[in-house]
């Protein structure tokens, strides 16, 4: 069979394009956190990587093929999953799946749905309300963007809802790619899943620390 | 056994006909359960009652009753073989449970497993899994000498870890996804440990996971809800030598 008819082949792959996933996730946090440099800090970093268009677009594609490859065989696992246990206990005790392992496919439909939401918002501008103007050395003002948007109302909510479901995505997820890869043990397994949901822990945090800073009023 | 206090329990139970029945729970009372007797021995009780009032009695696999042959298959308060670590449910003892108490029924519930009647399932799924690699091909002949391959200690440990699966088949009636991938990681892992496994252990890997989904379980995504159930204490780290095999079977 092939590799993406395969049980495991397709766990693989998502396996693999998850983790490329996550590394983007782990940097795009990092660049984000340059908001707390001010205005200067975020708009010279997102002038950095604007002016490397070929960069930018060669990695816009790859992350939409990765999204593409781990959504389609997710819905596609999920559908057969869900086919393969037609009739469910009337008293089901879980032992060791969580919330998270059992979320998978909905905090990834969440998640897709914010990526869109994100990139009509941050990227393409579209959403109304968004503030685009330039700063005093003409670059692209993303600090008053940021910060306007998250001072009140419904956005920063919606931001801070979507990065907890990144958080459980990302708590099972992470883990899983070490077992899926076959990068564990029975000694380091446990280890490596309670690493997974600190790493995602860490991520919520950082994360969700732009949009309560700024609805605090410290950045303004 | 007069001497021991009884229990009185309430069961609801899973009863269908056949495979086309569409099923129901019924409820029935267990009278004079002393704490010694074993679940299906409790069942036994119940049964012959039910004999004696003229009713059809509760069907459910049953063989050794001494935890070792895979053929118990009950989901006992929503835990296949009742949750008691390392424990098959003909090894679960009444002691688990008090007087009044009120225990849910049910057979193993999976596509793959469909119910022949109340609580047995139709368990050839795991069959074929095994026959589309679950062996090693040999020439038969003389009787090679019993040192003529030595094994390391740690190796036929491992093996016989992964050897210790009774193909019940609680890993997946635990899976919420149904999968069979302890049961065939279990397999896997033990064969390719070993030097009469080595030689087809690329295409055993793709084979029987093959059988697997052709069978109608589901994909493994690592809940490992089938380490907590399995009576056998199966761990999961032979999925991930699974995984590991598929990948070295990629690259043949």
């Amino acid at each position: 069979m092939q590799i993406t008819n395969s049980a495991v082949g397709r766990k693989l792959l998502m396996a693999i394009t998850g983790q490329l996933m996550v590394l983007f996730v782990i940097v795009h946090m990092l660049g984000n956190s340059s908001i707390f440099l001010g205005a200067n800090g975020i708009n010279a970093y997102a002038k950095h990587l604007h002016d490397l268009p070929p960069l930018v677009w060669a990695f816009r594609f790859s992350m939409l093929a990765f999204i593409l490859v781990h959504a389609w065989f997710g819905i596609q696992v999920s559908v057969e999953n869900s086919a393969a246990t037609p009739k469910k206990y009337s008293v089901q005790k879980h032992l060791r799946a969580t919330l998270s392992s059992k979320s998978m496919i909905w905090t990834g439909v969440i998640i897709a749905l914010f990526v869109i939401y994100h990139l009509l918002h941050f990227t393409v501008h579209a959403i109304p309300g968004v503030v685009t103007g330039v700063d005093a050395i003409g670059r692209f003002d993303v600090y008053t963007m940021v910060v306007n948007a998250f001072q009140s109302g419904l956005v920063p909510v919606i931001y801070i809802a979507a990065m907890i479901a990144v958080f459980l995505h990302l708590s099972h997820g992470v883990g899983s790619f070490f077992q899926t890869l076959g990068w564990n043990n029975a000694n380091t397994l446990p280890k490596i899943s309670n690493t997974s949901r600190g790493f995602s822990f860490v991520l919520l945090l950082g994360y969700i620390a732009i949009p309560v800073v700024i609805l605090a009023g410290i950045l303004k | 056994m007069s001497d021991h206090k009884t229990m009185t329990l309430t069961l609801i139970v899973w009863r269908q006909k056949g495979p086309n029945d569409p099923g129901k729970f019924e409820t029935y009372t267990a009278k004079g359960i002393t704490e010694h007797h074993s679940f299906l021995e409790m069942l036994d009780v119940v049964n012959e009652d039910l004999i004696k009032e003229g009713k059809d009695p509760i069907a459910f696999d049953h063989d050794c009753r001494e935890g070792i042959c895979g053929m118990c298959s009950q989901v006992v308060n929503g835990v296949p073989h009742g949750g008691q670590e390392r424990t098959t449910v003909c090894q679960l003892h009444m002691r688990t449970f008090k007087d009044g108490d009120t225990i849910y029924i049910e057979p193993w519930r999976a596509r793959a497993f469909p119910v022949t009647r109340d609580l047995i399932v139709d368990r050839s799924g795991l069959d074929n899994i095994i026959q589309a690699g679950g062996y090693t091909s040999c020439h038969t002949g003389g009787v090679a000498d019993g040192n003529a391959l030595l094994i390391p200690k740690e190796i036929a440990d491992y093996a016989m870890d992964a050897a210790e699966c009774i193909g019940c088949g609680a890993c997946v009636a635990s899976c919420p996804n149904s999968s069979a991938m302890l049961f065939t990681g279990a397999k896997v892992a033990q064969l390719a440990a070993l030097p009469q496994g080595k030689a087809e252990a690329a295409v055993r890997v793709c084979a029987m996971t093959d059988a697997l989904k052709e069978s109608g379980f589901g994909n493994c995504s690592n809940h490992y809800e089938c380490e907590a159930a399995c009576p056998k204490g199966i761990s999961v780290k032979f999925i991930a030598r699974l995984n590991r095999e598929y990948q070295k079977a990629l690259l043949k």
